[in-house]
């Protein structure tokens, strides 16, 4: 954000007054990066666009390819159906669910593990920090994890969904290198003569001012969570327990309909009809939610992702 | 990781003189006693450490056993290099190696740049509403899942209502079936992967863009150096640290790569090249209805093994040849 934020060099010189007129091949030079970069935009925005025309747009229309990229014959049927179909609602509430205590359980853990860890001169940090290095290099892998999990007794709970993947070093890495440039060591000795403890310091001092931090973290685990897949997919075989990902997979890529989850049966045929359209407002209700989260907190994404590449 | 290294050794001679004096006065001991508090706030994390990354690691021994559940990880008898001779040798072998290695090396290939250039075209841009804008856009699919990303692909790419199908249509073309030939499985992975996270991955960059120093473009326009020249004699060179760091990691990871997106772009048409390590891994360890727990984890640690020697070489590589590296 502040990369492109900041006025360009040539600007900033003079003050506000009138930049140096730039050459013929700079004028064409910049005119192709506006275009390349234009283009670029559309060719990412247009498959979003058509999807959300076409979820609203009549079937027959869009089946015709009577849609280019403005909905034709505008019609909600597709997110109506959407609403009857049991598995869609309960598991949207579950993806919820795991998004919520998964980024607060992942964001305490980091919490914890990046504070002393950026604290100076505490015995067995180097160490403790190669522990945690090491498995961004190397782990046990697939059946491993899964003997784990089972061996625990995880295995078609909802803790499968939140524990295995809980923390992400990356996150901790971050975190760490915050505290490291917020928190000045004078600071902490001024708590400490002041006789303040870890603790104290830590809940009184450095959470109030690692807000930013906090919110990166809560942000960056939740839509994590809300986007895999793939723990659901080999922890759990109960449906009741299925996030969103896993009914938008058998729907949208396994072309799945279960008749089942539709407790009004004279609705099945138009659900059949609808199967394709369903698709289209499924994508855009997956999209959705991220989405809508997106721009409020780009600021801070993009700010947490380059305090780690900085000082990583 | 050490990106600046002329900066670090002042740094750390500076830290390490602070810290040995303060050695001197207080003992080890008492340190730690000092510092009871802290050690108690890293017990959980560490516990999971332990629990979800070391357990595991521990685990990888049944690559040398034949496992089973009643007899568990330390009962069941050992068996050498049995599943590793036995995967070598599988047909299957060189047709997972060659599809896991070309779909990373061309994503490599044709993605790495990219937003590099992304980057350096975002950080030319004068109008501030145009890169804003340019920005949030160029990131958002980063926030799309995956399973949404490849939905995308199903119904754009569907060979009978896929817009993409009308598109090419229009010049007289198709209608192909995308993800049903094997042949365009890879361009289709990696492109939409260009799609969804170019934008994102510019971030870094732009983040190193900003440590230019404004100065050194003054100068350079002084001197009558044209936009295209100072891109290339200035900001590239500033982002070359992070890109040789970015490198290094991809080629650790060339034998592991997006391993959800694509078993879920996987059908039974395009598997000839669609199929790689993790997916089998996957297929025979937990989706079969014989899972063979030792195989899949021999073949999973084979790859892991071979990801973490890539891994060390390049870095080695790079310290001696670029003079970045991860360690």
């Amino acid at each position: 954000m502040s990369a492109a934020g900041t006025l360009p060099p040539d600007e900033r010189r003079l003050g506000g007054g009138a930049p140096i007129q730039d050459t013929r091949g700079d004028k064409i030079a910049l005119a192709c990066i506006y275009t390349a970069l234009g283009l670029f935009c559309l060719a990412i925005l247009y498959p979003i666009v058509y999807v959300f025309s076409a979820s609203v747009s009549n079937t027959k229309k869009v089946s015709a390819g009577e849609v280019w990229l403005w909905p034709v014959g505008f019609t909600l049927d597709a997110y109506k159906a959407i609403f009857d179909y049991d598995a869609i609602v309960s598991s949207f509430g579950n993806s919820v669910f795991y998004a919520v205590a998964g980024s607060c359980v992942a964001t305490v853990l980091t919490l914890l593990a990046a504070y002393p860890l950026s604290r100076k001169g505490l015995p067995g940090k180097g160490l403790i920090m190669a522990a945690f290095v090491f498995t961004m290099m190397f782990s046990g892998g697939l059946i491993p994890t899964y003997l784990v999990v089972d061996q625990l007794g995880l295995l078609n709970t909802r803790w499968a969904m939140i524990l295995p993947t809980a923390m992400a070093v990356w996150n901790v890495i971050i975190t760490r290198t915050y505290f490291m440039v917020t928190i000045p060591e004078e600071l902490v000795e001024a708590g400490r003569v002041d006789g303040c403890s870890d603790f104290g310091f830590f809940w009184r001092i450095v959470l109030p001012l690692s807000k930013p931090i906090i919110a990166v973290n809560l942000l960056f685990y939740a839509v994590g969570q809300w986007n895999t897949f793939f723990n659901a997919l080999i922890y759990l075989t109960n449906e009741h327990l299925f996030p969103l990902q896993v009914v938008l997979r058998q729907i949208l890529i396994q072309s799945k309909v279960d008749p089942s989850q539709m407790p009004d049966t004279s609705k099945l045929a138009q659900l059949k009809e609808l199967q394709q359209q369903l698709k289209y407002s499924l994508i855009v209700i997956g999209m959705i939610p991220p989405l809508l989260v997106y721009p409020f907190v780009q600021k801070h994404f993009v700010k947490g992702a380059m305090v780690g590449s900085l000082k990583g | 990781m050490t990106t600046s290294t002329q900066a670090r050794p002042a740094v750390r001679d500076a830290a390490h003189k602070r810290t040995r004096s303060a050695k001197s006065s207080v003992g080890l001991g008492l340190r730690m006693r000092r510092h009871w508090q802290l050690y108690v706030m890293l017990a959980l994390p560490l516990i999971w450490l332990a629990i979800f990354a070391y357990w595991p690691m521990y685990g990888v021994i049944i690559a040398f056993k034949d496992y089973n559940v009643v007899s568990g990880i330390l009962g069941s008898p050992w068996v050498g290099l049995k599943h590793f001779d036995r995967f070598v040798e599988s047909y299957q072998f060189w047709r997972l190696i060659r599809n896991t290695v070309f779909l990373h090396v061309y994503e490599l290939v044709a993605t790495f740049p990219l937003p590099i250039v992304l980057a350096l075209c975002l950080n030319t841009v004068r109008k501030k509403w145009f890169s804003r804008s340019a920005q949030l856009i160029t990131y958002a699919p980063h926030f799309i899942s995956t399973v949404v990303v490849v939905g995308l692909i199903v119904v754009l790419t569907n060979p009978s209502t896929g817009v993409a199908n009308r598109i090419i249509g229009l010049f007289g073309l198709g209608p192909v079936d995308f993800l049903g030939d094997a042949g365009l499985f890879r361009h289709l992975y990696v492109w939409s992967g260009a799609w969804q996270t170019m934008g994102f991955a510019a971030i870094i960059y732009l983040a190193a863009l900003t440590s230019v120093p404004p100065e050194l473009h003054e100068a350079a326009i002084v001197d009558g150096a044209s936009r295209l020249r100072r891109m290339w004699h200035i900001d590239l060179p500033a982002i070359v640290p992070v890109a040789v760091i970015l490198l290094i990691l991809n080629i650790g990871s060339i034998l592991s790569v997006g391993f959800e997106k694509v078993l879920l772009m996987q059908n039974n048409l395009n598997l000839d090249t669609a199929e790689v390590i993790d997916t089998y891994v996957y297929k025979i360890g937990l989706a079969s209805a014989v899972p063979q727990f030792s195989y899949a984890t021999a073949i999973g640690l084979f790859r892991s093994v071979i990801g973490l020697v890539l891994l060390v070489v390049a870095n080695t590589f790079a310290r001696r040849f670029a003079k970045s590296s991860l360690w």
